[in-house]
């Protein structure tokens, strides 16, 4: 690991202001320190945020379930308004990683990392997330742009990210058997006009399905989608599974959280 | 006094295991230490062509960087293979030189070039990155089966051949084969396995300027035999200079077994800078430069008749050494795989043919269980598929095939001295409850879900013996363990063991033993080892061997001191020595019933006399002192065997496969501890399941290790495992006076077959290799949902 300056940043005013074009965010270092230690990435400037208390802590109203920035999975997992309102979300918290990670990765670090194997983003694009930035509003279907890739600008700090209550939700993951990452994650969430089943792990970055999604906003029954065929050219294929073992994933587990709807 | 051996003794290891108290090397630290980085070839095979070390001489902290060049100036010797295997032409095997940096070539990713010390280790990384190596990249080989075709790895040996073996007589086979019915045939990938000990490697060295004595601790199996190794071979140092100290070590699987380059660079360069140097490898490292396991590929046959009579056997087999020879790596895939590869079974004739190849990937060397288990995955997917074609049941052939008679003469090699097969795979049948398979299928077909059934049965060798065969077969040197029993003038015992445990609770179960033979609390023994200063030599611990050949060691040394106990008994009792009984700890005078405790004894022997009288309690002929060694050569191997049953559950729209139940069934003669020998066979199955189902290497064809993390490399993890259902069955080995048979890897050689035949069950026989990944499954699935559609 090359060494850097470490900061503690009181608020995110003052985050953003340490902030610089060779800074990172540190909240639960899932990511980013595992990088650093292998010299993936090196940093200047490290910014600890962890310490915001306002960036921690999840509110639940009629219609959104809000989680602050920093607040940890185990938390996230362990929510009974959480479990309550939006039970997959809950379920999907709890799925990720290892309780080691759980207990410090963060819901900011997933969603500004956009892995495309990761959890949240899926989470974010069926739920119609807000994402709250210092700065901005952003809906999450401009939030993510590509893998690794995300609308934040440069010092731009996630402060919180409101999720919107469905009627019926369920994540499925199929996990890589090495990592735990999803090799496909299926979030699908039912709300009063639509339903959105948005997929991660199976492409460069997170997607909503937007056929499945239309011909379960018309029926919302397995024989929705019985005999869709699944557009694999574009799916990743690594030494864990091919496109086409993903593209089969993604109709198998969006049946799959049909039936547990 | 109740009997040690047999009992449940909870481990004298796990209070400090448990509570982060373990010593292990990374956890050493002496003043004035500094840090070694290695600067290692990041391409699978080329020339290098020059090595500048001059930008990163001036990086901070740095104290020395060392290269190939002076490592071949000082004379330091190289990395060895420990057997010398003869082709069946009679030629030796070809060996390449394996110096410790690689000088004018590197042959695998990972392999050191040189090594970088400085103050800290984060200097010593900055400066590893400034060190300037110039390459010609040269075409990797790294396909096992391909090989003999690719360039030429290593100079003069042609066709990257090491040898061309052959155990067995091919005239008899091919007549066997010309009376079968049918021949049942296989090709198989024995998939190669990273080691990953939960300790990664390293190395701590302390070079004493005064007496010119290093000291290395070091993660090792074997410390005397590193030591010996790096003495002789390395000319590190002669041995009376060189203590080589094997603290706790977390996990060794075989992969610590080997001296390595990094103990020899950093004992050498220890002496050459004059400080301390401390190296611990990195996940990364360990994946790259740990030696791998299995990696074989596989033609099998076998000849039956139509009512399942076995008549003979042959296997055509490539192995895969990677870039060099090292210790087992050649005896891994010959003596240690061929001659088990006719499995329990009589078949009148069979041969076995190896060719080890030299390829562009990390050496290959011995991997729990060595060869049997890949000896055992080859007869019995022979054996399932046999059952399968025959219409027999898989149980009543193999049944049909066993001896019946002990000791049985196996086709190959062995003299198996003790065994019962028969109640061995009946009793499993009965714990698997296998005869109601067939409705708890249908259970799963109800749910969609494919239900698949698998059986092996086994034997395997282990605690090789005695030296003057293994030498006889090329090894370089012997397979006895010693032994040394210490008493203390106050009445502690302190058990010396050349054999060294990582992870196999020696110092509870020597403890036990040596309670037993002495009639002494348990508490009053420390088994001592892994210290070249402290034992006398021992050869170390792999192959389940320890309790086989080290405890039986131990138990003679002991009888040493109850012998001499009971000559110095009878002295101050003032009988004869025929009088004297010994039990539960004391010598008793059988007329009189005057006792002396061992441990009155023991200080008798060490202080002996009294005041006023004139008198020793030292019979003539013997000295004062109460310490006894042992040297054990066993007179044959040990011969522990099973029969295993495996249930897999497949969700054929995912490919997942799940173990619903697993039996193990084994015959490890005496056991001396339940609850470890458990955890043995536990930890056996778990990385045979992980073989079967999740573990994988990966190169690329440039030779570029894929699978080099755990973000891509599977280890299985608790929840891929169901609970194991354990039962033993009890012959006792005649070939030791404990009755005691190897239990180690017992579980690694019977699982993976096991689970594969489950797999292949589920699947309608479609055969699939391991790992049997999910999509592999699920391609699988869809080809029987086709087959299955064209039938209807």
């Amino acid at each position: 690991m090359k060494t850097f300056n470490y900061h503690v940043a009181k608020d995110s005013k003052e985050a953003s202001k340490l902030s610089s074009s060779n800074s990172a965010f540190l909240a639960g270092g899932m990511t980013s320190i595992p990088s650093l230690k292998l010299g993936l990435a090196t940093y200047k400037d490290i910014i600890d945020i962890k310490h915001i208390k306002k960036l921690s802590g999840i509110k639940v109203s009629n219609k959104t379930v809000t989680i602050g920035a920093t607040t940890k999975h185990a938390e996230v997992a362990s929510s009974k308004e959480v479990q309550k309102a939006i039970p997959s979300l809950a379920k999907l918290a709890g799925g990720i990683g290892d309780a080691q990670v759980r207990n410090r990765g963060t819901v900011g670090g997933s969603i500004a990392n956009n892995d495309p194997s990761a959890c949240y983003p899926s989470a974010c694009m069926a739920l119609n997330a807000i994402i709250h930035t210092n700065e901005r509003k952003i809906e999450a279907s401009k939030f993510f742009k590509g893998m690794f890739e995300t609308a934040l600008k440069k010092g731009e700090l996630i402060e919180s990210v409101e999720f919107q209550i469905p009627e019926k939700s369920n994540y499925q993951k199929h996990p890589n058997p090495a990592s735990r990452y999803a090799i496909v994650g299926v979030y699908l969430a039912k709300h009063k006009k639509e339903v959105n089943v948005a997929i991660t792990g199976a492409k460069a970055s997170v997607y909503v399905d937007k056929d499945i999604s239309k011909a379960l906003s018309n029926n919302f029954s397995i024989s929705a989608i019985n005999n869709m065929k699944i557009n694999s050219s574009e799916m990743n294929s690594d030494i864990h599974a091919s496109g086409e073992y993903r593209g089969s994933l993604v109709l198998t587990y969006t049946k799959k959280a049909i039936e547990a709807c | 006094m109740a009997s040690l051996v047999g009992s449940r003794v909870e481990r004298k290891e796990d209070k400090r295991f448990l509570t982060g108290k373990g010593r292990y090397t990374a956890d050493i630290n002496i003043a004035n230490q500094t840090y070694a980085v290695f600067v290692r070839s990041p391409h699978a095979r080329a020339k290098i062509k020059k090595v500048d070390v001059s930008k990163a001489l001036k990086s901070s902290g740095v104290v020395g960087i060392l290269t190939g060049e002076e490592i071949a100036t000082d004379k330091i010797g190289g990395l060895i293979a420990g057997w010398a295997i003869r082709s069946e032409d009679g030629t030796e095997m070809k060996v390449p030189a394996n110096p410790p940096l690689a000088k004018d070539v590197a042959n695998f990713v990972g392999e050191p070039i040189a090594i970088v010390i400085a103050d800290t280790l984060d200097e010593a990384k900055s400066a590893s990155d400034l060190v300037k190596i110039d390459y010609k990249i040269l075409k990797a080989v790294t396909n096992t089966a391909k090989t003999m075709s690719g360039e030429t790895i290593h100079d003069g040996i042609d066709k990257n051949l090491c040898y061309d073996w052959l155990l067995g007589d091919r005239e008899k086979v091919k007549e066997a084969f010309s009376k079968a019915d049918k021949i049942i045939k296989v090709d198989l990938i024995n998939n190669r396995l990273v080691p990953n000990a939960m300790e990664p490697r390293a190395c701590v060295v302390d070079y004493n300027t005064a007496s010119e004595e290093i000291t290395l601790y070091t993660t090792s199996q074997n410390p005397h035999l590193s030591r010996l190794v790096m003495s002789a071979f390395g000319g590190v140092a002669p041995e009376n200079k060189l203590r080589v100290v094997a603290p706790d070590v977390g996990g060794g699987f075989g992969s610590k077994i080997n001296v390595y380059n990094e103990e020899i660079v950093c004992s050498w360069a220890s002496k050459k800078i004059e400080r301390p140097i401390k190296w611990v490898a990195e996940r990364t490292e360990s994946f790259l430069t740990d030696t791998h396991g299995r990696d074989h590929v596989t033609h099998a046959e076998l000849a039956v008749t139509n009512d399942g009579k076995f008549l003979g056997f042959k296997n055509e087999t490539i192995a895969n050494l990677g870039a060099y020879a090292r210790v087992f790596g050649t005896v891994t895939p010959t003596y240690l795989f061929g001659p088990c590869a006719t499995g329990v079974y009589e078949i009148p004739a069979a041969y076995s043919n190896v060719k080890a190849v030299y390829t562009n990937t990390a050496p290959v060397d011995a991997y729990r269980g060595a060869g049997r288990p890949e000896a055992t995955y080859t007869i019995e997917r022979l054996v399932e598929k046999a059952a399968m074609e025959l219409g027999i049941d898989r149980t009543e052939l193999r049944m049909r095939n066993f001896p019946k008679t002990f000791p049985f003469k196996q086709t190959l090699v062995h003299t198996v001295d003790s065994g019962d097969y028969v109640a061995g795979l009946e009793k499993a049948k009965q714990m698997a409850d296998y005869n109601n398979f067939e409705s708890r299928r249908k259970e799963s077909e109800a749910k969609g879900k494919l239900r698949g059934i698998g059986v092996s049965s086994y034997f395997e060798a282990c605690g090789i013996a005695p030296s003057a065969a293994v030498m006889s077969l090329g090894c370089g040197v012997g397979l006895w363990e010693s032994a040394e029993v210490r008493f203390n003038p106050t009445g502690q015992i302190s058990v010396f063991t050349g054999a060294h445990s990582h992870g196999q609770s020696h110092q509870t179960t020597f403890a036990q033993i040596a309670a037993d033979e002495l009639g002494v609390p348990i508490e009053n023994i420390d088994v001592v080892h892994g210290d070249t200063d402290k034992g006398t030599f021992g050869m170390g611990t792999y192959g389940s061997r320890s309790l086989t050949v080290g405890g039986i060691a131990i138990v003679n040394a002991c009888k040493k001191i109850v012998a001499k106990g009971k000559r110095v008994a009878a002295k101050m009792l003032e009988v004869s020595e025929d009088e004297i009984e010994f039990k539960d700890g004391e010598f008793v005078a059988l007329k009189s019933n005057k006792k002396k405790t061992i441990g009155e004894i023991a200080f008798a022997c060490y202080v002996p006399g009294q005041r006023d009288e004139m008198k020793s309690p030292i019979p003539e002929g013997d000295e004062p002192g109460l310490i006894e060694s042992s040297f054990f050569d066993p007179a044959n191997f040990s011969f522990p065997a099973g029969s295993h049953i495996c249930e897999v559950e497949i969700d054929p729209e995912t490919g997942e496969v799940k173990v619903e139940k697993y039996t193990a069934v084994d015959d490890f003669g005496r056991i001396v501890n339940p609850m470890i020998v458990e955890g043995q066979v536990h930890g056996g199955i778990a990385q045979g399941i992980g073989q079967a189902l999740h573990e994988n290497t990966e190169y690329d064809e440039t030779g570029q290790l894929i699978t080099a993390s755990y973000m891509d490399y599977t280890m299985p993890r608790a929840d891929n495992f169901p609970e194991f259902n354990l039962g033993f069955t009890c012959t006792h080995a005649t070939s030791n006076p404990l009755g005691v048979k190897g239990c180690g890897e017992a579980g690694a050689i019977a699982s993976p077959p096991t689970v594969m035949n489950a797999v292949i069950d589920a699947l309608g026989g479609q055969e699939i290799s391991m790992p049997a990944t999910a999509e592999k499954v699920w391609k699988a699935c869809k080809n029987l949902k086709k087959s299955n559609s064209k039938a209807a």
